[in-house]
């Protein structure tokens, strides 16, 4: 059994707002903030909602996601802005739109980027990057084509 | 809403310096200082004249009291200042703001600029590497794209599979903009032509934006000064008078709000034009922020040269060179004419007023140059700005 080489890309620096996403994030559990007060979906993580003419203050609370969604948007990173991400190029960076109506930016992994389409359906996969931080990445949805469908 | 602002005031000098794409012995508050000189010199004016300032800092860095800074290094002491912080933006808000400046009697004279000396082939410094992603910890762990490459790649990637603008289309802005940066002794890419081919042919570097979609980044500085209307009438250069002009906000990360193909200049386009009483049809030359092929042609569906989603066909039957039915980007843009970073998107201002004065030389435009629409862009798909600005004949 060999070591695993160190993580030595970024890692997140949680705040005291995404704490809990990364705490979530460890269990392999996707999480998104919702508002008592207008119904808003947030992501990323804060502690004071930015819903349509709401005014909330505390009304943010965790909600867990099914980790499904779409892709939104992609491009394949040729040249990362971080020289620790070079040894992976290329790969795809991807904005994706969660079933429950929030975005995330990740990548997609497992994935042909030649045949990757804008509204393809992806799913939740973890990265454990190190013993702190698991990483939601996410995969086409196996086993159906469901592509732009519903 | 009265219109108060509506060429009350001009931009009456302009300092530029010609872009490099190196400038090892020139720090950034040198090169804005230059410029700064030159554009109060323009003007016919002393130091001692100016009474306002408008200082936007170079991007990423944080200069705080930068107008401070800017004032004792060129020994004027204005009894009015405010910062800008819009980002790509600044050339048209800092034309505005100063407007608005000079017609509520704060000054007189306001001087207005922004430069970079960065060099832009050195390698980026570590805190810069992991902040320029907009983002944080949610951006920083997937690997972003180098500057905003993989952003406007997927705003294209949306705009490609929504409306079918590819690469093809787009290389359109690249062709016609490059035609007049060669008649543009100043612009970077002065001696070379540029083909649609070449553009398709370039490597990708953000799938699905080629290298000759995307801006060259330069070193430079541009500076201007405005003043009210019935000074600017009696001094030495033909005023370029400010119709009307707004920046709209949409988002700060690009993957968050709203539909990423939708560009903030719609909001601030229709209120530069309301306040302009002019429309889309009435301009004669564009100066549109043009950070990527994709920029320029949402921003012109935006702002109503055409509908939404067919700026990809619209653009193929226009003729955007300097001898063409609608000029665009008549210094070459920042494709071909070099982004000095902010002040980058300040030479859309510089380049409008020329054109207004006609002394733009190999590349002024023939047909007519009375009405010139302005935009500027921050960010990602973040802010935006418009300004319409015209000639005496068309006030």
């Amino acid at each position: 059994m060999t070591t695993p080489p160190p993580y030595t890309k970024p890692l997140p620096t949680p705040s005291y707002n995404s704490r809990p996403f990364w705490e979530a994030a460890k269990q392999h559990r996707l999480t998104f903030q919702r508002c008592k007060a207008c119904g808003a979906r947030v992501f990323y993580p804060r502690d004071i909602c930015p819903g349509k003419e709401c005014f909330g203050v505390g009304t943010l609370e965790w909600v867990e996601s099914t980790g499904k969604g779409r892709v939104y948007s992609f491009t394949v990173v040729l040249q990362p802005a971080d020289p620790a991400f070079r040894p992976d190029v290329p790969y795809i960076l991807a904005v994706l739109e969660m079933d429950e109506g929030w975005r995330m930016t990740t990548n997609v992994v497992n994935a042909d980027a030649a045949s990757l389409k804008i509204g393809d359906r992806v799913e939740v996969v973890w990265e454990d990057a190190t013993a702190e931080f698991s990483l939601p990445k996410f995969q086409p949805t196996k086993g159906r084509s469901s592509r732009r469908r519903g | 809403m009265p219109d108060t602002m509506r060429g009350a005031a001009a931009i009456v000098g302009i300092g530029e310096l010609k872009p490099e794409r190196e400038r090892p012995d020139r720090d950034t508050i040198s090169l804005l200082t230059e410029a700064c000189y030159l554009a109060i010199q323009d003007a016919g004016l002393t130091k001692s004249d100016i009474d306002g300032l408008i200082m936007e800092p170079e991007i990423q860095q944080t200069a705080s009291g930068f107008n401070a800074v800017m004032a004792e290094h060129m020994g004027i002491f204005p009894t009015w200042a405010t910062g800008c912080d819009v980002q790509g933006a600044a050339g048209v808000v800092m034309a505005v703001q100063a407007a608005a400046y000079v017609n509520a009697g704060l000054a007189d004279f306001v001087l207005c600029g922004t430069a970079t000396a960065m060099d832009p082939r050195a390698p980026r410094p570590e805190h810069s590497r992991r902040t320029e992603t907009w983002g944080s910890e949610f951006t920083a762990p997937f690997g972003p794209v180098v500057a905003a490459n993989g952003w406007y790649a997927m705003i294209a990637r949306r705009h490609e599979m929504l409306y079918g603008t590819t690469v093809e289309k787009r290389a359109k802005i690249s062709v016609d903009q490059r035609y007049n940066a060669n008649h543009n002794p100043w612009a970077v890419f002065y001696d070379s032509p540029l083909t649609v081919q070449d553009v398709v042919n370039s490597r990708i570097v953000a799938d699905p934006l080629h290298l000759l979609e995307c801006v060259m980044p330069v070193s430079g500085a541009c500076a201007f000064v405005v003043t009210r209307a019935d000074l600017a009438r009696g001094m030495r250069n033909k005023p370029a008078y400010v119709l009307g002009g707004a920046h709209s906000i949409q988002r700060n990360n690009l993957a968050h709000v709203g539909e990423i193909s939708i560009s903030p200049v719609g909001q601030a386009s229709r209120k530069a034009f309301r306040m302009a009483g002019y429309g889309p049809k009435d301009m004669q030359v564009l100066e549109i922020y043009d950070s990527y092929t994709i920029t320029v042609i949402c921003e012109m569906e935006e702002s109503g040269f055409c509908k939404k989603g067919e700026g990809g066909d619209w653009i193929q039957e226009q003729d955007f060179t300097i001898k063409g039915n609608l000029p665009l980007n008549t210094h070459g843009g920042q494709m071909s004419y070099g982004q000095a970073a902010l002040a980058g998107g300040c030479s859309h201002v510089s380049e409008a007023v020329r054109q207004i004065r006609r002394t733009a030389g190999e590349h002024q435009v023939a047909g007519p140059t009375d009405l010139v629409f302005v935009t500027g862009s921050g960010g990602l798909f973040s802010q935006q700005s418009a300004m319409v600005l015209a000639s005496e004949a068309a006030l």
